[in-house]
């Protein structure tokens, strides 16, 4: 029941390990969990399954996560979906990078399951505040 | 008697007592000196000069016989000139002849010496001026004077005056009666007359005087030096006064140094103002009437003298001419010799004059003369002859030179030497020739200096070409350098790259590892033995540590790489204690150690990157705690306003860092014990990151600690970012 009331988390990285495991992690916390291997893959799922929130792996073969995050955030039908992006790359300046291409979060790798449910969960709260806010405004 | 008693009565009419006393005394005088008329005369004026003032004047006599007056006595004036004073009567115009047949005294205008005496003016030696003429008459009615007293000034019209004009008078005329006695005065006048003439034509100036140096006679050419008037300019009264003056001193001398030396006297022509030389001959005259008197005769030497001085000069200018003449020949000796070029000097016909020394050792046999060094003369000889006979036999003027190469032999030594020789004509003034100058050059130097030059060129110009190779070695070293240096810098952004790479290579699967561990831990799988979650827990502190390495070593690749921006912001430096204490919450806890902090209260807010400022806290405490196993650890939080500055000093009673070590901690990767069997972990990069990002804040870390005593590791910013 909880299961498939849960909100859906799609979650974007080419490394199947890391992908699984966070993926194993939010079924476990209560969330739904759809998977993408790349960019390409990121943007079909995003735009047949609307998910709730996208964690997005930046260094992605093909299509990467920097250009994938710029075409949700420009096509209306994703625009309002949270976008948390994950890097290993802790360089100066990566953070930055992800803020421009329209993420709305960002989370360094490693990144123990549990920091990365509590950051989700609080991306989700900020959405729902945020959605109310503008419901409470359209009434 | 009966004269005296005459001239008693005469003056006893009217007179005041000490006038009477004073005529009788003039009265007396008379009856003494009864026989001798210019005596009388003298006296009078004498008299007259002391009771009536008279400074000047004169007595002449009227001789009817010859018609003429003639000086008698005088007072103030030349004596020369009252004996030869000698004036006609025969003109009854002339004012001194009306005198003579006046009644009474007159005031005549009187002339100088030298003027016409044509004039109607008489010429007297009282001077020129107005004088008094008062005829002496006897007791007689005779209508001429026996007599005239001139006086000066000419106003004097005492009572004395009269009574010694009647006096006097009286006494002439008695005397003159006696006729024999006049002609012997005559006779007496003419040959002083004569004497005096005859002196005076002396052309040296004759002077005599008495022992004390008055002046009694002098002729003419002496009055011009020692004798002026009142009526003489200024000048010329001084230079007769100096004169007398220096005449006066050397007779003293010769009075003291005896007289009969002739010694020179230096005086001043008083109408030239010019220096003359005198020679005085002084000489004692004793005489029974006038007692001991010096004549002297002053000749003039100054022309002499000058003479004298003119050869005296000559001769000394003529001696230094000499002198500088043997001077100059002494010294061109001296040059020719000095020169190291044989010099010969040859005749017309071309024999040798002159040679100097260098050119004796060439052309002279040595005394020990041996058979070749003769021979070698002989060559050399006729070598030279031969050039220089070219040279006379030529038609070249004066002034021409020849020049030509001479093989010579050194006699002594039967050396080689080629020699330049240089021959120059010398004519006389009138273009004759008189010699042959030849200056020899020995040309061995200038050969041997041509052959240094050209080893010295030949050594350059291999020195050059080394330079050169040199340079272009260096100038291939140095692009090799710089190649170098790219490459280098390549690869130290690579390595930088690589590590960056690496970093994010070592993550991925650590993230794995760590996340499965996390999630074991957390359940995700069931419930875990106990075992098994220790061991799970293994694995992930092993993890975080392989994490906290993986993080260091890419701050330190960030620092070197350049790509650690600071950020500025503004913030308080206490809040960064209980930050750094709440991070590290859990290690404080396991390490049971008493943690304190003491803050700053007055520190103010300061402006530095906040984040940087906490990791370095971090890092300092997080050592404390490694390396401290018991007593506590201080965090103290100073503001220091002087320096502008906060330090955050961190001491711990821990194992205490050696003095030796204190540097090489700051090392990258090292720990005091970096030994694979250390006692501590870590990596060994804390400190060094540390000290990096302090110097970048512009701040500095220090350490003060010793062996087993404990450590403090201060940190020390500045309030604002430097520039």
């Amino acid at each position: 029941m909880s299961h498939q009331q849960g909100p859906l988390i799609l979650v974007v990285d080419d490394y199947e390990d890391a992908r699984e495991m966070y993926a194993e992690y939010l079924r476990f916390c209560g969330f739904r969990v759809a998977e993408a291997r790349n960019g390409n893959e990121a943007l079909e799922q995003a735009f047949t399954l609307k998910p709730n929130l996208i964690l997005m792996d930046l260094s992605l073969p093909g299509l990467d996560g920097w250009e994938a995050t710029r075409q949700l955030k420009a096509d209306e039908r994703t625009r309002h979906i949270p976008v948390v992006a994950l890097t290993g790359h802790a360089l100066a300046g990566a953070s930055e990078g992800a803020k421009r291409a329209g993420c709305d979060s960002f989370v360094t790798k490693p990144c123990l399951p549990d920091d990365l449910v509590v950051e989700v969960r609080r991306m989700l709260e900020e959405v729902k505040t945020q959605d109310s806010t503008l419901n409470t405004q359209n009434q | 008697m009966a004269t005296l008693q005459q001239a008693r009565n005469l003056s006893r009419a009217k007179m005041a007592p000490s006038t009477e006393a004073a005529r009788l005394e003039l009265l007396e005088s008379y009856i003494v000196h009864h026989e001798d008329l210019a005596r009388c005369a003298q006296l009078s004026l004498e008299w007259l000069a002391r009771h009536a003032g008279i400074r000047r004047s004169m007595c002449v006599v009227a001789e009817r016989e010859e018609g003429r007056l003639i000086g008698l006595a005088s007072y103030g004036l030349p004596t020369d000139e009252v004996a030869l004073f000698s004036w006609p009567l025969s003109d009854p115009r002339d004012p001194l002849a009306a005198v003579v047949s006046a009644s009474g005294p007159t005031v005549l205008r009187s002339g100088r010496a030298n003027q016409d005496v044509g004039r109607p003016m008489p010429v007297t030696p009282l001077g020129a001026g107005q004088i008094m003429a008062i005829p002496l008459r006897g007791r007689g009615t005779d209508d001429f004077a026996v007599g005239l007293l001139l006086l000066r000034p000419a106003a004097e019209s005492a009572a004395d005056v009269g009574w010694l004009a009647t006096v006097l008078g009286q006494k002439l005329e008695q005397l003159r009666g006696r006729g024999s006695l006049g002609d012997e005065v005559r006779t007496l006048r003419r040959e002083r007359s004569l004497l005096f003439t005859i002196i005076n034509a002396v052309t040296d100036p004759i002077l005599l005087t008495d022992t004390e140096g008055r002046l009694i006679v002098a002729n003419a050419r002496a009055e011009k030096l020692f004798a002026a008037g009142e009526e003489e300019s200024e000048g010329r009264r001084r230079a007769v006064e100096l004169n007398n003056m220096l005449f006066s001193a050397a007779l003293s001398r010769s009075a003291v140094e005896g007289p009969s030396e002739a010694r020179e006297l230096l005086l001043v022509d008083p109408s030239e103002g010019s220096d003359l030389l005198f020679e005085v001959l002084s000489s004692t005259v004793e005489s029974p009437r006038e007692g001991t008197g010096i004549v002297s005769v002053l000749r003039n030497i100054t022309d002499l003298r000058r003479a004298t001085e003119q050869i005296e000069e000559n001769y000394q200018r003529l001696r230094i001419l000499e002198a500088a003449a043997r001077a100059e020949r002494d010294r061109l000796n001296l040059i020719i010799d000095s020169v190291a070029d044989p010099i010969i000097v040859t005749d017309p016909v071309g024999a040798t004059v002159l040679m100097n020394a260098p050119a004796e050792e060439l052309f002279t046999v040595p005394a020990a003369a041996l058979e070749a060094a003769e021979r070698s003369v002989q060559a050399n000889d006729a070598h030279f002859s031969s050039f220089i006979s070219g040279l006379l036999l030529g038609e070249e003027g004066p002034g021409a030179t020849r020049r030509g190469e001479i093989g010579l032999v050194n006699p002594e030594t039967s050396e080689t030497i080629p020699v330049e020789a240089i021959a120059g004509k010398v004519a006389s003034d009138t273009g004759e020739l008189t010699a042959v100058v030849t200056i020899l050059h020995d040309r061995r130097e200038a050969l041997e200096r041509a052959r240094l030059y050209e080893q010295v060129k030949l050594a350059s110009d291999e020195l050059q070409v080394r330079v050169q190779a040199a340079t272009a070695e260096l100038a291939t070293q140095n692009e090799l350098l710089r190649r170098q240096a790219i490459e280098l810098e390549q690869a130290s952004r690579l390595k930088s790259q690589f590590l960056a790479n690496m970093s994010h290579e070592f993550r991925t699967p650590l993230n794995a590892i760590l996340g499965y561990t996390h999630m074991l831990l957390q359940g995700v799988s069931g419930e875990l033995s106990a075992p098994v979650r220790r061991q799970l827990q293994r694995i992930d502190s092993n993890g975080r540590h392989l994490l906290t390495i993986i993080n260091e070593i890419l701050d330190i690749t960030r620092i070197e790489a350049g790509k650690m921006p600071i950020q500025l912001s503004e913030f308080n430096v206490n809040e960064i204690v209980p930050e750094v204490m709440a991070e590290l919450d859990a290690v404080i806890a396991r390490s049971k150690l008493i943690i304190t902090p003491k803050l700053a209260a007055d520190a103010p807010p300061m402006r530095s990157d906040r984040q940087k400022v906490k990791q370095i806290v971090l890092n300092l405490l997080t050592n404390a705690l490694k390396f401290t196993h018991q007593g506590g650890i201080e965090i103290t939080i100073r503001y220091e306003p002087e320096a502008r500055a906060v330090s955050i000093a961190v001491t711990d009673t821990g194992i205490g860092i050696a003095q030796e070590h204190h540097e090489r901690i700051f090392e990258d990767f090292r720990q005091v014990d970096d030994s694979p069997s250390r006692q501590y972990g870590g990596t060994g990069l804390g400190l060094a990151i540390s000290r990096r990002l302090a110097s970048a804040l512009g701040g500095r870390i220090t350490i003060r600690s010793s062996l087993g005593r404990g450590s403090t590791f201060t940190l020390t910013i500045p309030m604002e970012p430097l520039q």
